[in-house]
């Protein structure tokens, strides 16, 4: 069982691009569990084809306590024989999320959620890695690769190189390593050119460039991955090739992460940030 | 100057003129308001309210998973209880043992304030290593958290492989860890939490040659009498065996005029060799789930949960060390049962149809409900306030099991003022349970048997086993004795006021 977790800046895309990744990997005769470990809960959405499931936390919340949570309630399946489970967590501004994370985790292992013919279990990881909980995934005994999906903008960028720093950590004290960067393209200038050179950078690789198409967005309305709504379609090819990528890939490392000063010039280099602007 | 004793010094004039110029400040309420709220917490409508009660919990009969972390990782020879998190915690786990046993005990905190729950508790852990290594010499340092490392997520394996790479401490240094967020489970699962720790960190992968022990896991059990009792009756049966987590020199070792911060424990090659024996035996059941399931998945070995307490459970412990090991119960251990069941019969007349409340840990509750029953007494009211779903079915089945257990009811995850107003709609003869139910006791007049954890207000029942014959030889002296000082207290001045019971 390879355990994995997809990290990444807010609004990048992880979810979706997690979710037709897993899509393409059960179609491929994988068995496969995504976690969703984001409070709000949308790590799911179009492998169930409905919206946010039940979540560990609503379902503790409900009954005043986890010890008495049944595996059922939480664990759905979706397209494929998917399993799904979402950790869920507090309303915003309240609570504390990150325990939320190590609360549901701990939930799904006691009870046997991975079960024993499980080949993928991914963790679609909300934004940064902001505190203890959100490192959860990626601990001793849980994932040991971790995928960061950015796109060509400069905070995507600046995200993903946190990320590795964040890994880092991890990587010094437990096997944790990097198995490259997922560009979900923003249809920058020279993106691609730009995350294969940051990749170069973090030590890493781009395992997989994904072209920007609103068949995505087509499929995400009917809370269905492109591979399950369109499977024709082209842009179902590339979920399927970045899959494949993944189901093969052995290149993992233990990332570089760079300056601010290195990722600045490395945007100028490209053309993409005007000298006169940095100093501006 | 003349020291007052504390028995009476309040009801002096003094204080008492005190407490009644206080009134003017607090419990204003006039004294026929207190006693009419009083009486009405007494009656049935008020049960019904307290048991729709949500979200308060109300003297519950539990301790905190640390608690239960720190006393397992102390019956380790020279091993020091290690706790990530605030100083206070700590405080309250020693001084809850030290009531309890009367002895001194020794444990660490990493005294995390603040800015630890902001940046994260790596420093506290590093530095807090480096302290207790090089103050204390331990063998091992056996980690365990409190609720703010929990909440934050520090990473207790990381932090450790952390301390090893920056030589804070000795790369083999034993630093076992168990994550034991107080705010989840009881004492019991941190019991049982740092006890698979431990031997995940002494096994290590490497197994040798069957040697043929039995290893003995007593679960969280506070009676050091059982402990020595455990050993007397494996070398009556001729068993090697070893105890995993032997707290009794650590809460129980000799006054020599020397203090020792490491008093014995199971030393820890013993403990390492566990990994080889023919098979675990624990007596308690629900604070060694996880270890049991760890030790027969991960060992291969086999396992089995045997909880001694009571004739009927301590005949099945022996059949079943008997079946293991093949070996014949000896006649020694026969005569003991034959002499308690001797003890028993003269007894019962006093016990038979008496109504019993509960409360404590899972397994002490079935152990007494087992015993209570042998002798005709009636389990009535069960409270658990650490018992799960699981607990709840087998103490159901365990009353379903005898005629005695009919009016029984099993209360899972309630609390001590639950029991109390049980006490008062349905009351019964004899309250068994902690210390702290000597004030249900002190209202509703229900003779107490202390047994359970804590025990503070009594010395030394802590030293006598209620394992095995023996053990409920103690169990019997002591329920029967509390039955037969009511009888006295109720019929003092009348001609029922024997001299013969």
């Amino acid at each position: 069982m390879r355990q994995i977790a997809i990290y990444g800046k807010g609004g990048i895309g992880k979810s979706t691009t997690t979710q037709n990744l897993v899509a393409a990997l059960a179609e491929a005769g994988h068995k496969c569990m995504i976690i969703g470990c984001d409070p709000k809960a949308d790590s799911t959405r179009l492998i169930l084809n409905r919206k946010a499931q039940n979540t560990v936390m609503d379902m503790a919340r409900e009954k005043g306590t986890v010890e008495d949570l049944e595996l059922d309630e939480v664990l759905l399946h979706g397209f494929k024989n998917i399993k799904c489970a979402e950790s869920g967590g507090p309303e915003p501004g309240v609570g504390c999320a990150g325990r939320g994370v190590i609360t549901a985790i701990n939930f799904l292992e006691e009870n046997g959620a991975y079960g024993d013919d499980t080949d993928f279990v991914f963790y679609d990881v909300l934004g940064d890695v902001v505190c203890g909980g959100f490192a959860m995934p990626i601990r001793e005994g849980k994932a040991k690769e971790i995928y960061i999906v950015t796109s060509g903008e400069m905070m995507a960028m600046y995200a993903a190189n946190n990320i590795s720093r964040g890994i880092l950590k991890y990587a010094q004290s437990g096997g944790v390593r990097l198995g490259g960067l997922i560009c979900n393209s923003r249809n920058t200038d020279k993106e691609n050119e730009l995350i294969s050179e940051l990749a170069t950078k973090l030590g890493t690789q781009m395992i997989h460039f994904v072209p920007r198409d609103n068949e995505v967005q087509r499929a995400e309305l009917r809370r269905k991955t492109v591979i399950e709504y369109a499977p024709e379609h082209k842009q179902a090819d590339e979920y399927r090739a970045l899959a494949k990528k993944i189901a093969d890939n052995k290149n993992f490392v233990v990332p570089t992460p760079i300056t601010m000063d290195e990722l600045e010039k490395l945007l100028m280099d490209y053309g993409i940030m005007e000298k006169e602007e940095v100093v501006a | 100057m003349k020291i007052r004793d504390h028995s009476d010094l309040f009801k002096q004039q003094d204080y008492q003129e005190q407490f009644e110029r206080k009134k003017e400040f607090e419990n204003c309420w006039p004294a026929e308001k207190v006693k009419e709220v009083s009486d009405w917490t007494k009656t049935e409508a008020y049960k019904e309210l307290n048991f729709k009660r949500e979200n308060v919990k109300i003297n519950p009969a539990k301790a905190c998973q640390p608690l239960g972390a720190v006393f397992c990782a102390s019956g380790f020879a020279g091993s020091m209880p290690f706790v990530q998190g605030a100083q206070g915690c700590v405080a309250y786990f020693r001084s809850h043992l030290s009531r309890h046993f009367k002895e001194p005990f020794a444990a660490i905190s990493t005294s995390m304030t603040e800015d630890a729950a902001v940046f994260g508790g790596l420093n506290n852990m590093l530095e807090g290593l480096e302290n207790a290594y090089t103050l204390y010499n331990p063998k091992m340092i056996s980690v365990c958290t409190t609720c703010m490392a929990e909440v934050i997520g520090d990473d207790l394996n990381a932090y450790i492989k952390t301390s090893k790479e920056k030589g804070v401490v000795p790369q083999d240094l034993l630093i076992p860890f168990a994550n034991t967020p107080s705010f989840v489970g009881s004492h019991i699962v941190g019991y049982d939490n740092m006890m698979k720790g431990i031997l995940k960190a002494l096994w290590a992968g490497k197994k040798g040659e069957a040697n043929g022990k039995i290893n003995i896991i007593p679960g969280f059990d506070t009676y050091t009498g059982n402990y020595h009792e455990i050993k007397r009756l494996m070398s009556l049966m001729g068993i090697d065996a070893t105890v995993l987590a032997d707290v009794s020199d650590t809460f129980d070792s000799p006054n020599t005029g020397e203090y020792k911060l490491y008093p014995g424990g199971t030393a820890i090659p013993d403990a390492m060799d566990g990994v080889n024996a023919l098979a675990t035996v624990a007596l308690q059941k629900y604070s060694t789930v996880k270890t049991m399931d760890y030790i027969q998945k991960e060992w291969g070995q086999k396992t089995l949960t045997l909880s001694p307490i009571g004739i009927r459970n301590t005949d099945n412990f022996f059949e079943e060390l008997s079946k293991l090991t093949n070996k014949p119960v000896p006649a020694a251990i026969e005569a003991e049962r034959g002499r308690v069941v001797d003890a028993m019969v003269d007894s019962h007349p006093y016990v038979h149809g008496k109504r019993f409340a509960l409360v404590g840990d899972p397994d002490i509750l079935l152990g007494m409900m087992s015993l209570i029953m042998e002798m005709g007494g009636e389990p009535v009211h069960v409270v658990c306030t650490n018992g799960d779903k699981h607990f709840e079915a087998e103490a159901k089945e365990l009353l379903a099991s005898s005629p005695f257990g009919a009016h029984g009811t099993v209360y899972a995850g309630k609390d001590m003022w639950h029991l109390r107003s049980l006490l008062f709609t349905e009351p019964v003869d004899v309250l068994i349970g902690n210390s702290y139910a000597k004030f249900l006791t002190q209202d509703t007049g229900t003779p107490l048997v202390r047994i359970g954890f804590p025990l503070f207000d009594r010395h030394h029942l802590h030293r006598q086993p209620i394992i095995g014959y023996q053990g409920a030889l103690n169990l019997v002296t002591m329920v029967v004795n509390t039955v037969l000082d009511e009888l006295d207290r109720k019929t003092e001045g009348s001609a029922s006021f024997d001299v013969i019971r």
